[in-house]
């Protein structure tokens, strides 16, 4: 989603250094360096996106997230940024823990599983979701720890880490979730977006 | 065939017509000793823009030379980068302006164990003083001075070239806006010494050695050095290469000859690799060059190790490296990575998926190339723009 991006973009100053992690073909990073002039990094698994981001002139490093956050020093970004991967990891909470190290402040976004199209399509249905955040079938999916922007708070809170803000994202609109509209933004968002550190 | 001597002869006859620049300028090497008024050999491609932005310094890497692409006029074979260096290709010599010197040590017109010694009127031989990688990079910066350019566009290496390359950023930490080390160390392992004493012994068991001496008398201990080149090919391949490439196939014989002569494909291809190497190549340079990478620790240079070797810099660094290399292995790599993130450097990383092991980065990978090149056009717009304001 495009928005989330903007969303992204939005939460952070300008000027400061930002390391984003499962960086894709950096087109994040390139709308960060481009209209905030932030120093950015990325780490990325695939060779192709690797090779995309070098095409832009863009620091990449190759490198497999769950085993390599190692070879970064602490707290040596301002921001850190994961976007749409927690999920993916065997060991999501370590990584959490690194990303928490590395940066001053970590933008986690995750597809909420709680959206209320996927809790049809599991309730009614009977069958794993496929949306469009959600496009891989039970198979062949990457996401082994899908959870719900209630999950993630209700851990963030469990394990005394900081959230600083909590945004729900839908393709036309954003909006703050706070503990009080928790349940309802819970159902009525297709992503969130965590500020957290 | 001519003999081997008429062959030198030749040979020494081409040197004296290839690019030489005579630094005057006395440079005290690591080992103590001052070397003044010596030859460094270099080959230019390319034109050298009116900005003088568009310059790339190639280091070359143990048994390479001055000669990247086009033919080698010493040897009449192709340059030994012309996969990647040359009109259109990925460092593309219509746009760039690409540099490369013969290290100091070597035998390809720059100073080195078979120039004459001025005190004894004599090739050096083994009087020839121990250089370190350190030495051969500061030697080649009187180049730069020469052709004119203060900050390089880029410098790149690969497997000793890269070690260079590394020794030049921490050293001379503002001459290159960017830097690609490939398939390469920030100190030399402990395999990588012992392959290199392997070579070295072999040399030195060759009676025709003779403690260095054979260069007074025009002859080269061929069986010690093509051994020494045969374990070298050994290590530039990985096993599932090797394997796929001569794998138990017999070389032109349906049978086995029960005999000590090259039954197997592999044992032919090291020999021939071997004995053709002899032709172009001094024994003492390989020994003076080997222990140069032995010595190579670029962490004990600097008090605080490689993140203090790499403080100071302003380069943006792409280090590469091939997931079947042993010889390099893609974690001495990684390590390189981690020292330049530790210190705040500018840095992107790639691992090439393939198995052709260390060789690769000789060869035609087309993955290899093509980040090579995305990476040097995307630096030169940054670096015109960086001159523009």
């Amino acid at each position: 989603m495009k928005k989330e991006f903007n969303v992204i973009a939005d939460l952070l100053p300008n000027n400061t250094r930002v390391l984003d992690v499962g960086c894709g073909d950096g087109s994040l990073m390139n709308l960060l360096k481009e209209e905030k002039n932030i120093e950015v990094r990325g780490l990325e698994l695939n060779q192709d996106n690797v090779q995309q981001c070098i095409h832009k002139g863009l620091p990449v490093i190759q490198g497999n997230a769950e085993t390599e956050l190692h070879q970064f020093p602490n707290q040596s970004f301002d921001y850190v940024i994961l976007s749409q991967t927690l999920q993916a990891f065997y060991k999501p909470e370590e990584v959490l823990r690194n990303l928490l190290r590395i940066g001053k402040s970590v933008i986690v976004s995750i597809p909420n599983f709680g959206f209320w199209k996927v809790r049809i399509k599991l309730l009614i249905f009977g069958e794993m979701p496929v949306t469009k955040t959600l496009p891989n079938t039970w198979y062949n999916t990457p996401n082994l720890h899908m959870c719900t922007i209630k999950d993630l708070f209700k851990f963030c809170e469990e394990k005394n880490i900081n959230i600083k803000k909590v945004i729900g994202v839908n393709e036309n609109s954003t909006s703050i979730i706070k503990k009080r509209n928790l349940e309802i933004k819970n159902l009525f968002s297709k992503l969130g977006i965590f500020l957290i550190g | 065939m001519p003999s081997l001597a008429g062959l030198f002869f030749w040979m020494n006859i081409k040197l004296d017509n290839i690019k030489k620049l005579d630094v005057a300028k006395p440079l005290k090497l690591d080992c103590g000793k001052t070397i003044k008024d010596f030859p460094l050999a270099y080959e230019t491609y390319g034109k050298l823009n009116n900005n003088k932005d568009n310059a790339i310094l190639v280091f070359h890497a143990l048994t390479g030379d001055q000669f990247v692409t086009g033919t080698n006029p010493i040897t009449n074979k192709e340059g030994w980068w012309v996969t990647a260096v040359g009109p259109g290709k990925a460092i593309d010599t219509n746009k760039y302006f690409v540099i490369c010197a013969n290290v100091i040590g070597g035998c390809m017109g720059s100073l080195g164990p078979k120039n004459i010694n001025p005190d004894t009127k004599k090739p050096y031989g083994l009087d020839f003083p121990v250089i370190t990688i350190k030495d051969m990079v500061r030697a080649q910066e009187s180049l730069l001075e020469h052709l004119g350019i203060k900050k390089l566009l880029c410098a790149t290496g690969g497997s000793m070239g890269g070690m260079q390359l590394l020794q030049f950023c921490a050293t001379f930490p503002d001459k290159a806006f960017s830097a690609i080390p490939i398939a390469c160390s920030s100190s030399h392992s402990a395999q990588n010494i012992a392959l290199n004493e392997l070579a070295r012994q072999a040399i030195m068991a060759d009676p025709i050695w003779d403690n260095g001496k054979y260069v007074t008398k025009n002859v080269q201990p061929k069986n010690g050095l093509a051994v020494a080149r045969m374990v070298g090919h050994i290590s530039y391949l990985s096993e599932k290469g090797m394997q796929e490439k001569f794998g138990r196939k017999l070389q032109e014989k349906a049978n086995y000859e029960f005999s000590f002569n090259a039954d197997f494909q592999v044992e032919s291809y090291l020999r021939h690799q071997g004995y053709a190497f002899v032709e172009r190549f001094d024994a003492n340079s390989i020994l003076y060059i080997t222990r140069a990478m032995d010595y190579f620790d670029l962490s004990k240079q600097f008090k605080g190790g490689m993140i203090e070797a790499f403080k100071k810099q302003n380069t943006k660094f792409l280090v590469i490296s091939f997931s079947s290399d042993w010889l390099y292995t893609t974690k001495e790599n990684k390590d390189i990575v981690i020292a330049l993130n530790a210190s705040g450097a500018d840095v992107s990383y790639s691992e090439i998926i393939t198995d052709k092991g260390h060789d690769s980065f000789l060869l035609n990978e087309p993955e290899f190339l093509k980040t090579l090149k995305g990476f040097i056009d995307s630096m030169y717009e940054k670096f015109k723009n960086e001159k523009r304001i």
